[in-house]
Parts: C-alpha cells; structure tokens; sequence
C-alpha cells in the first residue's frame, strides 16, 4: 500500500469514529436534553424527571465516555497503521 | 480528642480563612520557584513535555474560573432547568476540542493559536486578525477574573475590593512572569486539587444532612432524609410554584434560545485560545486526546455537582426565610446583608420576608453568588469548611487568570515581535520580551479588576460568542476542509467578530439605542449570549463562498493540512 493511499484511508476511518461519535453527543445534548425533553420527563428515574436529567447529568457523563471510546479506537487505529511511534 | 475538636471549633471563621488561604498561596509561590522557565519553548508550551494527566487537571483548573466556582450554582438555583445551558455548553465543547481540534494541533506543534492561523492560511494578516481575535477575547475573560478574586478576597478577609485585586495580581505577576506556561501548569495542578476539594466537601455535607445520601448528584434526586418519603426536586417544585416562580425542573427560557446558548458556549468552548493551547504542552498526539478527556472528567466532577449544590441551597433558602419573621434571621442573613448581596425591604411592614416571583410584592433580592458562597453557613457548617469555600474562590479565578494571561504575553511577544515585527529575535530577547508582556498583561488586567468598566460582566459571557464566531471555523477548515484558502479564512473571522461585537453591541449593551432593545427585537428570538451559533454559522458561509472564488492554497499548505491529519512523529515543537 503507497503511504498516500495509507494514509487516506486512515483519515477516512478517523472521519468516521469522529461522525458517529458526534451524532450520539448531539443525541444525548440537543435531543435528550433540550428537543425531546418535555417528552423524556413523562418518565422518572427516581426523583428526576429524565429530560431534566439528561441536560443537568446525563449528558455531561455521556461527553466523558465518548472521549475515553475515541481515545481507545484512535490508539488501536494508530497501531493498525503503524502511526504509534 | 475532644479538646482537639474543641479547638477547632473555636477559631473563627476570619482565622481559617487565613490561615487556609496563607497555606495555598505559599504552596503556588513554592511551585513558581521550583518550575521557573529557562527557555521560550518552556514559557509557552512548559517545554511541551507534560504528563496527560497533569495537563488535563491543569486545563481543569484553567477552564474553571470564578465564574464556575462560585457562580454558576448561583445562577443554576435561580435559572432551575435553563442552568442546563451552562452544563452542557461548558462541558460538550471538550468533546469538540478531543475529536476534532486538540490532536491535529498538537500534530502541528507550535506554541499558539494564531501560529496555525497564520501558517495555515500563508499569510501575516491572517495572523494579525487571529492575534486581534485572541487578545479581544482574552481581555475580556480576564478582567472579570481580576475582578472575582477582589471580590472573594474583601468578603472573606475584610479588605477592600481593591487591595484584593492588587494581592491577586502581585501573586499571579510572580508565578506567571517567573514560571510562564511551566509554572502554570504546576501551580495549576494544586489549584485543581484545591478548588474541587473545597467544593466537593460542603455538597457533600450537605447532601447528607438533606437527603442521607454522601454523593450530592444522587442525593439531589433522592427522597428528603426527613421521612416524608417526597423527593427533593418534587418538594423545590412545589416551593417554587408556591411562591409564583416557574417550576424548577422546567425553566422558562425558549427552545431555540436555549439551543442556540448550548451551541455557542460548546463551540466557543472549543475555540477559546487559553484552552486549545493547553494541548500543545503535551508530549504525543494521543496524549493530546488523552488529556482532553482527563480534563473533561475532572472538571464533570464539579459541574456534576453543581446542579445538586444548587438544589440544595435554593430549597434551604426558601425554607429558612419565605414567611420567616425579619427579627428571627439566622446569623448569616445579617451578614451578608452587611455586604449588599441580600436585600429586604419590608414592603407591607408585617415584619415577615415575603420572598415571591411577582416584583410588586417581593421583599428579598438575593445575589446569585451568595448560593455558593454563604451555601455552608445557611448550612450550618463548621468554620473551616466555609474558609475552604474562600481559598477554592481564588484558587479557581488565579488559574483561570494566569492562562489568560499567558495567551495574551504569548500573542505579543511571540505572534507580534517574533513573527511580524522582529523575526531575528534572538530567544533570549524573545523570552524577556515574553515576561515584559506578561506584566504588562497583568497591569491591564488589575486596571480593569479595580476599574471595571460597567460592561466587563456582561461581556464575558460573550467571550465565548467571539470565540465561536473566530477561531472556531477558521481552524476546523484549516483542519478538514485542504481546499480552504487565506481569502477565505480571513473574510469569514472577520465578518464572524464583528457581526458578534456588533449584535452584542446593540442587544446586550444598548449603545444604539437609548435603551437596551427588548426580547422580542431579537434575531430569530436568539439573545446575545446565543448569537455565537449564527455568527459561527455566518463565519462558516462566508469562509467558503469566498473561497469558491478565489485560488487554492499553496501545494505545501496542502502537505501541511495531510500531515497534521496523521499523528506520528509529533515533535516538530522541538525542531521549532
């Protein structure tokens, strides 16, 4: 494989991690907690109503996590392209 | 044992907080020493050699300002569900700066912002504009912070506002000036350590005296410890309707506002140069990523626990006044009555605090601030806890400070004179001028903390719209988008900022008008803290209409943009 085409094709694997993980940060942001909140706060979990939870808990967590998965698939990406040194 | 305990309990709160505030300022002037800067590469990136996790609780305490310490649960316990903007917006643009910002340049491995402005768009003016950017939205997050460590000082250790910012500044001066980005850094790992435990230990008193439960973001959905077997957030809902306020868990702010504010403040996030140039002091890209996540951990520990804290002290201020008799008021009423952040008026002299949503008959005008900073004296907490509280304040506003002002020495003495004026600056030169605009930067500053102008408080905020309609898109294109070119970059920074100043200008500030224009003149509904959507997507638009029509970028340009994009060999800082 030449070293452009290599490198291509990691970009296109990076861009991918990138969108779906983006698409799940604005689900659990713009759409739990802000679009579909009034429709989530029919439900409970515990004393939170969960809309409310999702835009003053949930989501923050949910941020943590997916940087932490970008993390681990980027580092195993580097490796299987030898970009890791 | 016991005498021990007895002992401290007797000294009083003016003591501690001496004594605790002594202790950490002695602690940051002990780092300074010992990480003083030898070279340029240490004075802006600490030698480019830090630890992930050093650097991602630095960037903690760098991100949290005084604003989040002690304002933010402040506004959160008045604002209920509308806080969430702050929550989200703070918090989501480090998954911005992570995925698609800190590692491509940490890849590019200079020591600022408008180094990759300026070599990625080829071009000196686009690095002017970029300095101008850095340095408007510098000055006007710092001032702010100056102006929060004046405050905590003259209310903790009654001296005046003035002399407070003046201590703050010769601290900062000392450490910033000797150490650069490298005692920075380190003090700013003490100063993590310092403002979450001072904020961790009175929430989670709290949350155990209220619901039973010791980790404040379970305890706030958690049923109340007395027995009644109702839930804390039902019982705040109640209260509030009760008293004529918009139920908590509700909010009151619309829809598309509240989009439009989460937006800006997480892009703005992403784009604000003391943070993005946090990441250039790391060693590799994938620690650059590493410690982005590490920063956003640390930092969702506190503003997880915000909301709670929040919670806690609007339904503990409700009960302890609504209909309470003026004479009966707990100690620490009166004093911070003294200091002008609650004020009663006994509208209808029946000697008790109607404390109502209807402006008419609301006889209690409380100051957001006081939720976080008298929040363990209404609590009943012991003294050194509430003098915890003081040094946490300060150590959350000297952080925050000392990044900016980094950026801001860094932007003259390395973007100006390095680059532009003087490019055969020797290092040495380039050092001393480095720590020349350093003070500088700390004058300006303390100016403005002792002398702020009527709008600086209105205005931080808006430094996150700024940075989302500059920086943002400038280096997202930068990064993804090779074809972008310097006409285009340019063109859309500039009409970015200035549509941003210009619509604060007008709705936040009033100045082209007699008065500041209602709501309902707003564009699309969005407020002024929410414009920096548009005016991203604007930057956005123009950047590449006008790059449509004009030549692409040069061929190395065009390998720059393909090297950045992939991590290895990282170290081009030490080839700098």
């Amino acid at each position: 494989m030449k070293n452009t085409d290599k490198a291509k094709l990691y970009w296109r694997k990076n861009i991918k991690y990138v969108l779906i993980l983006l698409s799940i940060w604005f689900l659990v942001s713009y759409g739990a907690g802000i679009l579909f909140k009034d429709a989530l706060n029919e439900i409970k979990l515990g004393g939170f109503k969960l809309g409310f939870w999702f835009a003053q808990q949930g989501s923050m967590y949910i941020f943590v996590i997916l940087i932490f998965v970008y993390v681990r698939l980027m580092n195993k990406l580097d490796k299987t392209y030898g970009y890791d040194n | 044992m016991t005498i021990s305990l007895n002992l401290i309990e007797v000294i009083s709160v003016q003591k501690w907080t001496y004594i605790l505030v002594g202790i950490t300022f002695a602690l940051y002037i002990g780092i300074a020493i010992w990480s003083r800067a030898s070279s340029t590469k240490d004075f802006y990136v600490a030698g480019g050699s830090v630890s992930p996790w050093a650097n991602g609780m630095a960037t903690a305490a760098d991100w949290m300002s005084a604003a989040s310490f002690i304002s933010m649960a402040g506004i959160i316990s008045f604002a209920g569900y509308d806080g969430a903007v702050y929550l989200m917006g703070w918090t989501g643009g480090y998954v911005l700066l992570a995925l698609l910002l800190a590692p491509y340049l940490r890849k590019f491995g200079k020591f600022t912002v408008p180094d990759f402005i300026g070599d990625r768009y080829y071009s000196n003016s686009a690095r002017i504009v970029a300095v101008f950017c850095a340095l408007l939205i510098s000055f006007t997050y710092v001032a702010g912070q100056m102006r929060g460590v004046g405050i905590v000082f003259s209310r903790f250790l009654e001296v005046d506002i003035n002399t407070g910012v003046i201590i703050g500044m010769l601290i900062v001066l000392f450490y910033a000036v000797l150490g650069g980005m490298k005692g920075i850094t380190y003090t700013q790992v003490a100063q993590y350590c310092v403002l979450i435990f001072a904020f961790m230990v009175p929430a989670i008193f709290i949350s155990i005296q209220m619901t039973g439960n010791p980790i404040p973001q379970i305890g706030f959905g958690s049923e109340l410890s007395d027995g009644s077997g109702t839930y804390l957030l039902d019982k705040l809902d109640g209260l509030s309707t009760e008293l004529g306020f918009a139920e908590y868990t509700e909010g009151s702010k619309s829809l598309i506002d509240v989009f439009a504010i989460t937006l800006a403040l997480m892009v703005g996030t992403a784009g604000l140069p003391h943070v993005i140039v946090r990441f250039f002091t790391v060693k590799r890209v994938k620690d650059a990523r590493k410690s982005a996540g590490i920063a956003l951990l640390l930092i969702v520990i506190l503003y997880s626990t915000a909301p709670a804290v929040a919670v806690f002290a609007r339904t503990n201020l409700i009960e302890t006044v609504s209909n309470k008799a003026y004479a009966d008021v707990p100690e620490w009423f009166k004093k911070w009555e003294t200091t002008g952040l609650i004020t009663f008026t006994d509208k209808n002299n029946d000697g008790l605090i109607q404390y109502v949503a209807d402006k008419e008959t609301n006889e209690l005008v409380v100051d957001r601030d006081i939720m976080v900073l008298a929040n363990p004296e209404i609590a009943k907490l012991p003294n050194w806890v509430i003098a915890l509280v003081a040094a946490g304040g300060l150590a959350a506003a000297l952080s925050t400070a000392a990044g900016l002002l980094l950026v801001i020495s860094a932007s003259v003495s390395h973007d100006l004179i390095k680059k532009v004026i003087d490019p055969d600056i020797s290092e040495k030169n380039e050092l001393i001028a480095a720590r020349i605009s350093a003070v500088g930067a700390v004058c300006v500053a303390g100016y403005f903390g002792i002398n702020p102008p009527g709008f600086v408080a209105a205005v931080v905020a808006l430094a996150f719209g700024l940075a989302a309609a500059s920086f943002f898109p400038a280096i997202i294109l930068g990064v993804f988008y090779k074809r972008m070119n310097k006409e285009g970059a340019i063109a859309g920074m500039l009409v970015g900022i200035f549509t941003m100043l210009l619509y604060m200008m007008k709705y936040k500030l009033g100045w082209f008008d007699d008065v500041v224009p209602n709501k309902s003149e707003w564009w699309f509904g969005i407020s002024p803290e929410g414009f920096g959507s548009i005016a991203m997507l604007l930057n956005f638009s123009v950047s590449i209409i006008i790059m449509k029509f004009t030549k692409a970028p040069p061929k190395e340009v065009q390998d720059l943009v393909e090297d950045i994009r992939i991590p290895s060999s990282a170290g081009s800082a030490a080839k700098h």
